[in-house]
């Protein structure tokens, strides 16, 4: 996409585009990724409630996964996950 | 026209904004202004304008609070002074990158330390660059008007930026001194109804204020800067539209018995009509000189300040702050910058002066202009000096 | 252009009167500047406040240093603060005491004209407090014929309310009764 100049820019740098953050893929910035076994999994949906990034979703068959767009590797859901069903693996 | 009225500069401020249908003000008392909080607060208390008077627990969040206001669309006002101004400082250059048309009045009063709490310029000269449109007023009628036309300047569609109004603190602020206030309708007449560029409305979300990096933060730079250099075509037009409506004009320069002078002066605020009085004594005993007064400190009025003062030979240039270990006084550096490129030029004094509340009789105007045309050799040409300081 | 510059003590209201005859004298179609002394004031303290008035517009903005009046509100202040300072030659100096003009004449040694009136006496007697701001315009007008004692009507009027005519009765007797020795 081509950069606006300064006369395309709305006045005072509005964005009326609502949510078009979403355009931005935070996951380019991963070096490890989340991986879940759902044989440990119990379903209780902690790495949901502490993904800072709101990435992580459940799927129809109750198990969660991360959307790899926007996920960053932090970990936090593999370290909050009690029953270890979370691991991070190297990017790449 | 309205029948002249005498009242409190402060007081008859925090009137003329109640007639302009305000919003919102969220002001923080500080002296010399807290006249103008304290009368807008009575105005909003007794029901006499609709419009909420937030109290905020500072300046800092005053300027927060107009600035969310604004931002929603509501027309939003607030004044401050010295270190309450200061304390805004870090807001000031995100309400005109946000192109937010909020105006404020500025009780001008010495920055500390020492604390000192009377009248200079010190406070509005380090918020020079924070990209608002700045207007400095001479009197209690000027303070009047343009407390109004402030309004219509930011809100313009071409304008869409923060305006200050710089008042003299004490000087004019508590001075009780006639003039005409302008009816409720006559203002309704001249001021629109506030439209806003974008507001922050849940039926049509937007982002404002949001994070910019090196791909596009020297665009918005440049887009600022040309909307406050554009500004000043709008500003002249609504000076003229006033002047019909109102029967006072206002230009961003004038000039008082300039056209033969070979001696000028210039005054910024307050300190013209005394300034006005010293070149009357002057011109009865011969002597050349004139005055220019600045009224638009920003956008900068660069083709009529040259225009004012192309034909002297030496200019006065008086400043009521000090830029540190610098050129010296900010108008003076200013004015020198404007003229830099002219091959006729005037040679140019600077006296910096009235620090601190320091009294400015007529004589001491009288006395600039002798200093500077006993200076025959031209040596002090190009130089600053704190006029009356004890060596 | 007449110059007044009030002394009195911070409370004792010589900024609301300097405010008081400045705001009358422009409804009577005058000019007129009221200010304080600017700068932090303290119950109690020694103030002044300073008023001009002329028919023509006024531009100066620098303090009064040759008032052509010199109005004291509290008679304590004489010996404390220089009252005298930049009086005019043939100025007039109005003081609020019990004292004769004479007497004040005397202990200032003041050749120029000198008037008082007991104007704490009549505001205690007329408005039942000892502050005698708004009754010394009275004896200030009258000294100074700068304008009518009726032109302080209406502002007196606003800023007092239900008590307005108490203050106008005071400022009446001071005009009436002040005593002038040229």
């Amino acid at each position: 996409m081509a950069l606006k100049t300064w006369r395309e820019l709305p006045i005072g740098c509005v964005v009326s585009e609502p949510g078009s953050a979403s355009e931005y893929h935070t996951g380019s910035w991963r070096s490890q990724r989340p991986i879940w076994d759902n044989k440990k999994c119990i379903k209780c949906g902690i790495c949901y409630v502490f993904c800072p990034e709101g990435c992580v979703q459940q799927t129809e068959d109750g198990f969660f996964v991360a959307n790899m767009d926007y996920c960053k590797g932090c970990g936090i859901c593999a370290h909050e996950c009690w029953p270890r069903a979370i691991a991070m693996i190297e990017e790449g | 026209m309205g029948k002249r009225i005498g009242m409190e500069v402060a007081v008859a401020v925090a009137e003329a904004v109640g007639l302009c249908n305000i919003d919102m003000a969220a002001v923080y008392p500080i002296t010399p202004q807290s006249h103008i909080a304290e009368h807008l607060s009575d105005l909003v208390a007794d029901g006499k304008i609709d419009a909420e008077f937030v109290t905020v627990e500072s300046e800092h969040s005053a300027m927060s609070a107009v600035i969310g206001s604004s931002g929603a669309g509501a027309r939003s006002y607030t004044a401050t002074s010295s270190q309450g101004l200061m304390y805004m400082h870090e807001l000031l250059p995100i309400a005109s990158a946000m192109r937010l048309p909020i105006t404020m009045a500025i009780a001008n009063r010495a920055v500390s330390g020492p604390l000192n709490i009377l009248n200079d310029h010190s406070d509005i000269m380090p918020q020079r660059d924070s990209g608002w449109i700045s207007i400095f007023v001479e009197n209690g009628q000027e303070s009047i008007d343009m407390s109004i036309i402030a309004f219509k300047i930011a809100e313009h569609k071409d304008v869409m930026l923060p305006v200050n109004i710089n008042i003299d603190g004490f000087q004019l602020t508590h001075m009780v001194e006639p003039f005409e206030m302008p009816t409720q309708e006559e203002v309704n007449k001249f001021l629109p109804p506030f439209v806003p560029h974008a507001t922050l409305h849940p039926a049509k979300p937007v982002t404002m204020g949001a994070f910019a990096m090196s791909d596009y933060f020297t665009e918005i730079m440049k887009a600022k800067d040309e909307a406050l250099k554009n500004s000043k075509k709008v500003i002249l037009e609504v000076w003229d539209e006033w002047a019909k409506l109102f029967g006072r004009s206002y230009k961003p320069v004038e000039t008082y018995k300039a056209d033969d002078a070979e001696v000028l002066m210039l005054t910024m605020g307050s300190m013209g009509e005394t300034a006005q009085m010293a070149i009357d004594e002057l011109r009865a005993k011969g002597i050349k000189a004139g005055l220019v007064k600045l009224r638009l400190w920003r956008p900068f009025p660069f083709e009529e300040i040259k225009a004012a003062i192309k034909n002297a030979k030496k200019l006065i240039v008086t400043d009521r702050a000090n830029s540190f270990g610098g050129p010296g006084g900010p108008v003076f550096s200013e004015i020198k910058s404007a003229l830099y490129a002219e091959v006729q030029r005037p040679l140019i004094y600077n006296y910096i002066y009235g620090l601190g509340g320091r009294d400015v009789p007529v004589g001491d105007f009288t006395g600039m202009f002798e200093k500077v045309l006993a200076d025959t050799a031209n040596k002090q040409a190009d130089t600053y000096e704190f006029w009356g300081v004890r060596e | 252009m007449i110059e007044v510059r009030w002394h009195g003590r911070g409370g004792q209201g010589a900024v609301t009167s300097v405010e008081l005859l400045a705001v009358s004298a422009i409804a009577a179609g005058k000019y007129a500047q009221g200010f304080p002394s600017f700068g932090p004031e303290r119950r109690g303290a020694p103030v002044a406040a300073f008023t001009r008035i002329d028919d023509k517009k006024i531009n100066v903005r620098s303090g009064i240093y040759e008032p052509d009046v010199v109005l004291v509100l509290d008679a304590s202040l004489i010996g404390l603060v220089n009252v005298l300072d930049g009086l005019k030659p043939g100025g007039k100096l109005i003081v609020n005491t019990a004292k004769s003009p004479d007497e004040i004449r005397k202990d200032l040694h003041f050749s120029g004209t000198v008037a008082t009136v007991d104007g704490t006496g009549i505001a205690r007697k007329e408005m039942g407090v000892p502050i005698a701001n708004t009754t010394m315009i009275g004896a200030l007008l009258k000294v100074t014929g700068v304008m009518d004692l009726d032109a302080m009507k209406e502002s007196v009027e606003h800023r007092f309310g239900r008590i307005a005519q108490k203050n106008l009765n005071a400022m009446k007797r001071s005009y009436d009764e002040i005593k002038i020795s040229n």
